[in-house]
């Protein structure tokens, strides 16, 4: 559970981070909406903590709670900084099932037929 | 708990971060599942045993009364605390990736639940014979939600076991609720619960397009 930086206060605050920003500009981001930079070039001119977060999905997709995990961040946080990403149209999101799909036999039946093949 | 980014590290001065992490496959479909219970029930194990890549944790900043931090300005006056909150994910076929979030069963975390528990498939709630009323608290945020959900009984050595009847109704459980044993340090067994739970979802809850 211990990372490479000793336990205390955060010395930046949050909301240092995303430039006063308290809520994300779109609510359909969520701890499992997957996101990818939108180009392979990591934009100029973003603030410190959005500029981590383009560079890490330079390489790939992860989902926001990895993200927030990988960068040490609170989600929260990165939900606010992933949303002006998109918005500004560097990040590409990829939505989770929506609530209201998540019973969709068919998914349901891939999932079950997906954890089948994992317990092999 | 290795939180608490120093200034260089917000600034991004030091070595990319994530520099170890292991990127998701293309046009993937994310789906969860919580993993819940009381305080060392075993769901940082199954998380463990579950998942592909090095379980994570975020931190997840929580006021004193109990609600996630949201409004970031109005929360620097107020007393704030964080929870470690572990996660894994597991790459299915189908283009599938499921994310198992172990979520703390104390009604206080109340704000973070209504956060992980929207759009999650359900989840599994893990109980321990020796401190069975532990649970219910988790059990009663899950039922608050919504969530359908399975008991899986974690079998710690030297734990009591109970005949099934006598532990349904000591836990008070919905006679379609299903109840399995479950060893959370075996990965197989792990799957096994998750099979008892997305059974349980087809078997009840199930839509078919319309």
């Amino acid at each position: 559970m211990s990372g490479p930086h000793s336990p205390g206060r955060r010395l930046v605050p949050a909301y240092l981070a995303t430039a006063g920003s308290a809520r994300p500009s779109r609510n359909t981001v969520d701890r499992i909406t997957i996101v990818a930079g939108a180009s392979r070039d990591v934009p100029e001119g973003l603030g410190p903590a959005q500029h981590r977060i383009a560079q890490l999905l330079q390489s790939g997709s992860l989902t926001v709670v990895e993200v927030a995990a990988y960068l040490r961040l609170p989600v929260s946080v990165v939900k606010v900084l992933v949303s002006e990403l998109v918005d500004s149209g560097h990040l590409l999101a990829r939505a989770p099932v929506p609530p209201a799909g998540r019973y969709d036999r068919q998914l349901l039946e891939r999932v079950l037929s997906g954890l089948r093949a994992v317990r092999g | 708990m290795g939180f608490a980014p120093s200034a260089a590290d917000m600034t991004g001065s030091v070595v990319p971060a994530g520099t170890d992490a292991v990127y998701l496959p293309a046009d993937h479909t994310a789906v969860k599942i919580v993993v819940a219970g009381p305080f060392a029930v075993g769901k940082t194990t199954l998380v463990r045993s579950v998942s592909e890549i090095r379980p994570l944790h975020t931190e997840e900043v929580m006021t004193s009364a109990g609600a996630l931090v949201d409004d970031l300005v109005g929360a620097a006056a107020k007393s704030t605390t964080t929870v470690a909150l572990d996660f894994g994910r597991h790459t299915l076929p189908h283009d599938l990736v499921l994310y198992l979030f172990g979520t703390p069963g104390q009604r206080r975390f109340r704000a973070l639940w209504d956060d992980i528990a929207v759009g999650a498939l359900g989840a599994v709630v893990l109980v321990d014979t020796r401190r069975l009323e532990d649970s219910f608290e988790a059990m009663e945020l899950i039922e608050e939600r919504g969530l359908p959900y399975v008991v899986a009984v974690n079998c710690f050595p030297g734990a009591p076991s109970y005949p099934v009847v006598r532990l349904r109704q000591a836990l008070d459980l919905h006679p379609d609720t299903p109840l399995v044993a479950c060893d959370a340090r075996d990965t197989t067994s792990c799957v096994d619960a998750l099979i008892a739970l997305v059974t349980h979802l087809i078997a009840h809850y199930a839509e078919d397009p319309a």
